[in-house]
């Protein structure tokens, strides 16, 4: 018989993941793979948080835990404990029940999530997304319904923000469009608002009437301090206004794998919010049913015990110095060299990527001579260590200078 | 100063925001759902602490949730071991491997020739998914036949993947039995190249599977029209007790040279329910086709959740990889499926004992977790306020939640409500 999907041809390779394949077949004893996203040690290794651990063994040896399905929404109490530690323990929003919160699958089912419920429930069907955006988004929108519009944001001649271009692109967006803004650490380039370009993009959405929708995958992961990486999401809620937020804790709490994440939905009401978190039911069940209970319940343990939870803390900071003292050894190295170019940037940028400023043929260079192995956008700093710095540091002198 | 003040967490001066269209809520006209027929049904039963409910995911003879032994010990074992990396898109390696051999046996040519495309799913309801939204991408203009009752997220699930959807007769109400001879009509009826899901073994809700023989015949008349088998397989081991004999119907399917779908969940068989392991499989022509639907799946998986979770994939690699751990996990279904099978002899027994005047063949007749008791929804109703048993309207009896503490009671019940 015929296959009825006989004329099906292979999908493109996902580009992030070419590389680590492309890394792993150089037999070179120097190489260096700087397109992975997730969180390395010092030695290079995966790391899992001690913390993380910790709640692990509480949960296997409580023989009193079984595996049946947690509700549509998820875990409840993770649920609550998520929607504290985005919006803050004295969240008015919080206190007046006015947050609709469902457990997802990391950051991408949340907004899946988010963005599927927009498709059934709003009244406008277009998003605005950063440009450039984590290469996902535009997938995960467009699957659930939406129509994806860019709005401007990377500046490749300053290497940070466009600021004006964003605000004369969201200006001209109509009323009550989507407006996908990344929390903290935005993703690929690094480049986040300042606390004043912030109010000013808040005042300018609200008086269009444009719906946040924040992605927030690096809380904590970005300064190193919680509530200053929640702050952008915090002074929308704090309007009095409505928003979507995608959380996840991949990188946070090194749960990757384990897919723990949560949708909140902050409403203008208490019992909009209850109708709110109704439909979302109607969205999870034909999707999956209802979330996977390992990692949220993981996360939950951590969140609920206060000692726990300032633990995670200090390993959740210590990642983050890391990430920024790697910025500071690369741009101090770089100078020291006295390589062309600006490369301030290294250090204005935040969170786990950077984008360099770097062409693609600079970075083929790279690749061939130096066995540095990084998507054209940008690189890892989660892949770096202070051993091999130097390294990338001559790296990128040579493809500067020698190079293109 | 704005900004502290938001960060003092006071709600800010309205007049410093301009315009007021913010002041409305968008979300006003949203409705509230309809409470989940099934999952509604838990959350009553998870609120009423009456000791004689029958209800949900299996239970042993105490009305306890069980979780295996086999599970324990590949808990244990996978425990502070590992990093926790994310698995590739389409989920854990060996996890799948071990997975298809228990669909199309341990030796199949299949497997060798590398012509099934599998990714890991989330679960049963996840794996359906899946191959409904890869059905739609890929064969946008086909429809999918389901059988009449199913499980009621079959329906959301194709609707939500904008899949239409027609059934096909299936449950005989006179007999309480299959609808065999309306079943074949409606295959045969069906425009040719029409996708049918099927359920291939211990159907919900009603626990009526054809026989061996009536397999036989529909996979004729399926070939014959060229229509697309999909199975959803949830229940593998939990129906007879043994693996093997539950696959029948998909032996059957692929002795007769079909490219089948199959939908494979963990949830029951390896009692995983919350940890929402499964695999959606896709047989191809060859292997360079099954890397190319391969890689498609992936690009479906990647906008919904990007990669599947790790921790209940590692149990049942775990288990399904360690023979001494596969052998304990096969003796521990055969022991649930076993006490389901006592559960049924015992209800219709008793039922029998009582003099009720209805016939009760059916309750052994059928198979699996649930019942087809035929009880009318105001049967049902009572049950629930003057008995305190709950079960879904349709009168679908979880025959996991009976016990031989509860049966007695159970059939005075349904007795007093049908005598």
């Amino acid at each position: 018989m015929d296959s009825v999907f006989a004329s099906i041809v292979q999908a493109p390779e996902d580009p992030i993941l070419g590389v680590t394949a492309a890394y792993n077949k150089d037999p070179s004893p120097n190489k260096l793979n700087l397109g992975v996203g997730a969180y390395r040690t010092e030695e290079g290794k995966p790391l899992v948080l001690n913390v993380v651990r910790k709640a692990e063994q509480l949960l296997v040896n409580d023989q009193s835990r079984v595996k049946e399905y947690l509700p549509i929404l998820g875990l409840a109490e993770f649920n609550k404990l998520s929607a504290k530690l985005i919006l803050g323990d004295d969240s008015p929003a919080i206190q007046e029940n006015r947050v609709a919160t469902a457990q997802c699958l990391s950051g991408t089912g949340s907004l899946r999530v988010g963005a599927e419920f927009l498709a059934k429930h709003y009244h406008q069907r277009t998003i605005y997304i950063p440009q450039p955006s984590w290469g996902n988004h535009v997938k995960v929108f467009t699957m659930a319904g939406l129509s994806v519009k860019n709005y401007r944001y990377y500046d490749p001649t300053t290497r940070g923000l466009n600021f004006q271009g964003l605000l004369e692109d969201l200006g001209a967006a109509p009323a009550g469009a989507i407006v996908l803004l990344h929390a903290c650490a935005h993703n690929p380039t690094g480049v986040d608002p300042t606390v004043e370009q912030w109010e000013q993009i808040r005042q300018s959405m609200r008086s269009k009437g444009l719906l946040p929708f924040f992605d927030s995958a690096y809380q904590g992961f970005a300064s190193g301090s919680l509530d200053v990486d929640a702050q952008p999401v915090r002074t929308f809620v704090a309007d009095g206004g409505e928003c979507f937020i995608a959380q996840s804790y991949a990188k946070n709490m090194g749960l990757y794998g384990e897919r723990v994440g949560a949708l909140s939905i902050v409403c203008k009401a208490a019992d909009v919010a209850s109708r709110v978190e109704s439909q979302l039911k109607l969205v999870i069940r034909p999707m999956y049913s209802n979330p996977p209970i390992h990692g949220a319940s993981i996360a939950m343990t951590i969140l609920k015990n206060s000692d726990m939870y300032n633990e995670w803390k200090i390993e959740l900071k210590a990642m983050a110095d890391r990430i920024i003292s790697m910025r500071k050894q690369l741009f101090d190295a770089l100078s020291a060299k006295g390589t062309p170019g600006n490369w301030s940037h290294i250090i204005k940028q935040i969170g786990m990527f950077t984008f360099t400023g770097l062409n693609s043929d600079q970075v083929a260079f790279m690749t061939k001579e130096y066995h540095i192995y990084m998507t054209s956008d940008g690189i890892s700093m989660a892949g770096l260590s202070s051993k091999t710095v130097p390294h990338l540091a001559d790296a990128i002198h040579a493809a500067v200078t020698r190079c293109c | 100063m704005a900004i502290r003040r938001a960060m003092s967490g006071r709600i800010m001066d309205r007049t410093a925001v301009v315009g007021a269209r913010y002041m409305s809520s968008w979300w006003r006209s949203v409705q509230p759902a309809p409470k989940d027929p099934i999952l509604g049904v838990t959350e009553a039963f998870l609120a009423d602490q009456s000791a004689d409910k029958v209800n949900g995911a299996y239970r042993d003879d105490n009305g306890k949730p069980v979780v295996l032994e086999c599970v324990r010990e590949a808990e244990r074992r996978i425990a502070g071991n590992l990093n926790m990396e994310y698995l590739p898109m389409g989920g854990s390696v060996k996890m799948v491997e071990e997975t298809l051999k228990l669909a199309y046996g341990e030796n199949s040519e299949l497997i060798k020739e590398k012509r099934i495309a599998a990714v890991q799913a989330l679960s049963g309801t996840g794996a359906c998914r899946l191959f409904a939204d890869f059905q739609k991408r890929f064969c946008p203009d086909s429809q999918i036949y389901i059988p009449v009752p199913t499980w009621a997220n079959h329906h959301n699930i194709w609707r939500d993947a904008q899949v239409p959807q027609k059934t096909y007769h299936y449950y005989h109400p006179e007999s309480k039995g299959l609808d065999f001879a309306a079943m074949i009509d409606d295959i045969k009826n069906a425009p040719n190249g029409s996708f049918f899901l099927l359920h291939a073994c211990a159907h919900n809700p009603t626990g009526v599977d054809p026989s061996e023989e009536q397999w036989r015949e529909i996979s004729h008349h399926i070939k014959a029209k060229g229509h697309f088998a999909f199975f959803d397989m949830a229940y593998q081991g939990f129906a007879s007790g043994d693996p093997e004999k539950d696959a029948k119907a998909i032996r059957i399917f692929l002795e007769d040279g079909h490219h089948i779908g199959i939908a494979q969940s963990y949830a029951k068989n390896m009692g995983l329910y919350g940890q929402r392991v499964g695999c959606l499989s896709v047989l191809c022509e060859d292997e360079k086709q099954a890397v190319a639907v391969k890689s498609q799946l992936q690009q479906l998986a990647r906008p919904m959740y990007s990669n599947p979770p790790v921790h209940g994939a590692l149990i049942v690699s775990t288990i399904l990889s360690d023979p001494d751990l596969k052998k304990q996990w096969l003796k521990e279904v055969k022991v649930m499926a076993d006490r389901i099978i006592g559960m049924r002899t015992a209800l219709r027994g008793n039922l029998e004992k009582l003099g009720s005047p209805l016939s009760w063949q059916h309750i052994t007749n059928q198979i699996g977790m649930f019942c087809y008791s035929g009880l009318t929804p105001e049967q049902v109703d009572r049950l629930t306020n003057e008995f305190h048993i709950y079960m879904t309207r349709n009168g679908r009896i979880s025959m996991a939640g009976v016990t031989t503490g509860n049966v007695e009671y159970l059939a005075n019940a349904i007795h007093e409500v049908t005598k």
